[in-house]
């Protein structure tokens, strides 16, 4: 299958071998990745933040951008579910039906990571090896606003060698979203101290989850009490192979 | 009545995070009250279908409300009651206010009633020199102790019972020996109460649905004290917003199943009181019905805003909520707190006066995944969010940040440069590979937590460079 990247510019500014790593995940099943420069930003942050307005020309183009491909997949729930549950309301405020018409039909073929191999290709094990002791935050947006289940567990219960462990209370959300880490910070670090609490007590060397945004915001807080656990997106694990390892 | 500009959600946020005991208390409220919710909706397989019914009458509702509330008012009237309109809080108390004074009492009982929170009935009641007991055992705790509610539906999940032994061992129960066991709690209060059930002669309430069709108002409760007032009492009056009226009797079947089982876990409230007009020699022999406005019809104006008075205060999006379930309900300065507050809130005061409101929430949609009525609380916050921000000065750093980010974003050339200026300019603040303190607005996130600086090859040129590579 011809796959159109949407890397989305959290990504490819701050975590580019995310990128790469479902890059190399999506070829090594036998897809083909193709990758747009002209691409940017979906409009999120403006969106959550209320810049309605703002997001407007971002709508348009990435309705411009992708509007040709065959299957859109990004490594990010939260893009993903601005593009498919808020970008008809924006392309509705604007009042301009042909957008609405192009929005209406290009949601459908728009993916998250996780959903595009479990629940588009049916596939579980995707061949990866990982040998050590994983614990898995499911993001609020994964969840709540594209409801990709327990997908992402079972491509992760399907790794070789992996130690998959429970997190407790983990459809609690972190505290991340967006500006309200920044806007509501006190509250923000509440909800992260609950979620740094529950990720060590599950002894995991590695938390995984499907943003990078809110990995960024977990991370950024164990990385302050130097807790000794990793953060990795999804597709970091998949990706890595037996023979890879052992090179 | 002047709009109060309410305080700002993250300063107040901030002042009740730090209360080690309120933490405590709500943890341990919301964890009991969410698995005994998740329980008993879990026991109805046609839960999903119970909650489209419920937003689907609640929507006909709202668009034929002009209608349903001229149909309530006949019918009230047919049945013996009296109906008075009042388009704000003032009026509504005034209202109020004279029909007490008619009556020539100087004590009311009050039936928990948060639209009588809303308009302050009990200040404007003492101003007059009426004295207006609380009846709900939390509310009784709060009103005893000067403070506010902090919940709809269990406004003292604040406090805990050590604080309520301490309360009413100076109050209602002083002089007596008293221990923290719940029983004995409510013992106390029920000897302070039953006398005033049995000698005062005028209740006020606020009905939880009204029925269009039949006239016929309706309080749910547990405690039973609610219908101590709503039948003992010679005078009952009752303060209503125009959005809880449904339109037929069969349509409580949904909301009966809907609220409790959202409210408080259980698969039906202990005290359903319904009642129509006045049944001469049974019950208040007057009843007066205030439909209140105060802000309703300028929500029912906004086609996306509207869906906030559909609630039928069950509380279920403030106890699954992450933000209500730290900060409590103080933090909203509102008697609508949690979710539902930060969407109801700005709405009915103005979204100047609470501007901070539909920003005290990451998003995270529990609220929406709750709600009984599908009200999707996520969708209005960011409706409200835009609605802020157009009312802010272009001065604003964040409303120029963001037109910037947003010329940025609209051009590929642009955000690539942008990329490479973000990593020259974020020099200064890397130690030893990461970056611990940013300046400006940025520093509420090194305040805990440290930031990976921007690696020195973005996805785009490892892409270009593999493109050339495999050319070559």
């Amino acid at each position: 299958m011809r796959v159109a990247l949407f890397i989305t510019c959290f990504n490819d500014t701050l975590f580019p071998h995310v990128g790469i790593a479902t890059t190399r995940l999506l070829e090594r099943l036998g897809h083909t990745v193709e990758f747009s420069e002209a691409q940017t930003c979906c409009g999120q942050m403006h969106f959550n933040t209320g810049y309605q307005r703002e997001t407007l020309p971002l709508v348009r183009r990435f309705v411009q951008v992708f509007g040709d491909a065959e299957i859109v997949v990004a490594p990010s729930a939260s893009c993903v579910g601005m593009v498919r549950e808020y970008y008809p309301v924006v392309a509705r405020k604007s009042g301009d039906g042909r957008l609405c018409e192009a929005v209406e039909e290009l949601r459908p073929r728009v993916y998250e990571l996780s959903e595009f191999l479990v629940k588009r290709l049916g596939v579980r094990d995707v061949g990866a090896y990982f040998p050590h002791r994983v614990t898995y935050h499911p993001t609020c947006h994964s969840l709540r606003i594209l409801h990709v289940g327990d997908a992402p567990l079972q491509l992760l219960r399907a790794v070789k060698g992996i130690n998959l462990v429970e997190l407790p209370d983990s459809h609690e959300c972190c505290g991340f979203g967006g500006t309200f880490a920044i806007k509501n910070a006190d509250t923000s670090m509440a909800m992260l101290g609950d979620k740094m609490r529950h990720v060590l007590d599950t002894e995991a060397e590695v938390l995984c989850a499907g943003d990078t945004s809110c990995l960024m915001h977990i991370g950024g807080g164990l990385h302050r009490l130097r807790a000794g656990v990793k953060t990795m997106h999804l597709a970091e694990i998949l990706v890595q192979t037996e023979s890879e390892a052992r090179s | 009545m002047k709009t109060r500009t309410l305080p700002m959600f993250p300063k107040a946020a901030r002042k009740e995070l730090s209360n080690s005991q309120l933490r405590h208390n709500l943890e341990h409220a919301t964890t009991t009250i969410r698995a005994k919710r998740n329980a008993v909706v879990s026991e109805l397989p046609d839960w999903e279908e119970l909650r489209a019914a419920g937003a689907a009458l609640k929507a006909r509702v709202m668009r034929h409300l002009d209608d349903y509330v001229l149909q309530l008012e006949e019918a009230v009237q047919r049945a013996g009651g009296h109906v008075h309109w009042a388009h704000d809080a003032d009026e509504a108390n005034r209202i109020v206010t004279r029909l007490v004074e008619q009556t020539g009492v100087s004590q009311v009982l009050k039936v928990k009633s948060l639209t009588t929170e809303e308009i302050q009935l009990n200040k404007a009641l003492a101003a007059a020199g009426i004295h207006a007991i609380e009846t709900d055992l939390a509310e009784l705790i709060i009103q005893l102790s000067h403070d506010t509610p902090s919940h709809i539906v269990v406004p003292a999940i604040h406090k805990n019972r050590q604080e309520i032994r301490e309360l009413f061992m100076n109050t209602i129960a002083r002089g007596q020996e008293l221990s923290d066991d719940p029983r004995q709690l409510a013992e106390a209060s029920r000897h302070y109460l039953r006398e005033l059930f049995l000698t005062v002669r005028v209740a006020i309430s606020g009905a939880n649905f009204a029925i269009a069709e039949t006239g016929t108002i309706g309080v749910v409760e547990s405690e039973g004290n609610g219908r101590m007032c709503l039948t003992l009492p010679e005078t009952l009056i009752t303060v209503m917003g125009i959005e809880k009226i449904i339109p037929t009797f069969e349509d409580l079947g949904v909301f009966l199943q809907l609220l409790p089982r959202s409210a408080t876990g259980e698969r039906m409230n202990p005290y359903t009181s319904m009642w129509t007009g006045v049944t001469p020699g049974d019950g208040p022999q007057a009843f007066h019905l205030v439909l209140l406005d105060n802000g309703r019809t300028r929500v029912l104006a906004d086609a996306i805003g509207r869906q906030a008075l559909h609630c039928i205060r069950c509380s279920a999006c403030l106890n699954f909520c992450p933000v209500y379930a730290r900060t409590g309900g103080h933090a909203y300065g509102s008697v609508y707190p949690g979710p539902i507050g930060a969407i109801l809130t700005p709405q009915l005061v103005g979204e100047k006066h609470a501007a901070t409101l539909p920003y005290a929430s990451s998003l995270c949609g529990a609220c929406y995944e709750v709600c009984p009525v599908r009200i999707n609380i996520p969708e209005v916050l960011l409706h409200l969010r835009s609605k802020v921000t157009r009312q802010e000065s272009l001065l604003n750093p964040e409303v120029a940040a963001m037109r910037v980010m947003g010329q940025i974003f609209a051009d590929p050339w642009r955000y690539e440069q942008a990329q490479r200026l973000a990593r020259q300019g974020q020099i200064p603040f890397i130690h030893q590979g990461t970056i611990t303190s940013l300046p400006g607005m940025l520093a509420g996130w090194t305040a805990a937590r440290d930031l990976h600086p921007v690696p020195n090859q973005s996805f785009r040129e490892w892409w270009r460079e593999r493109q050339k590579g495999a050319k070559r």
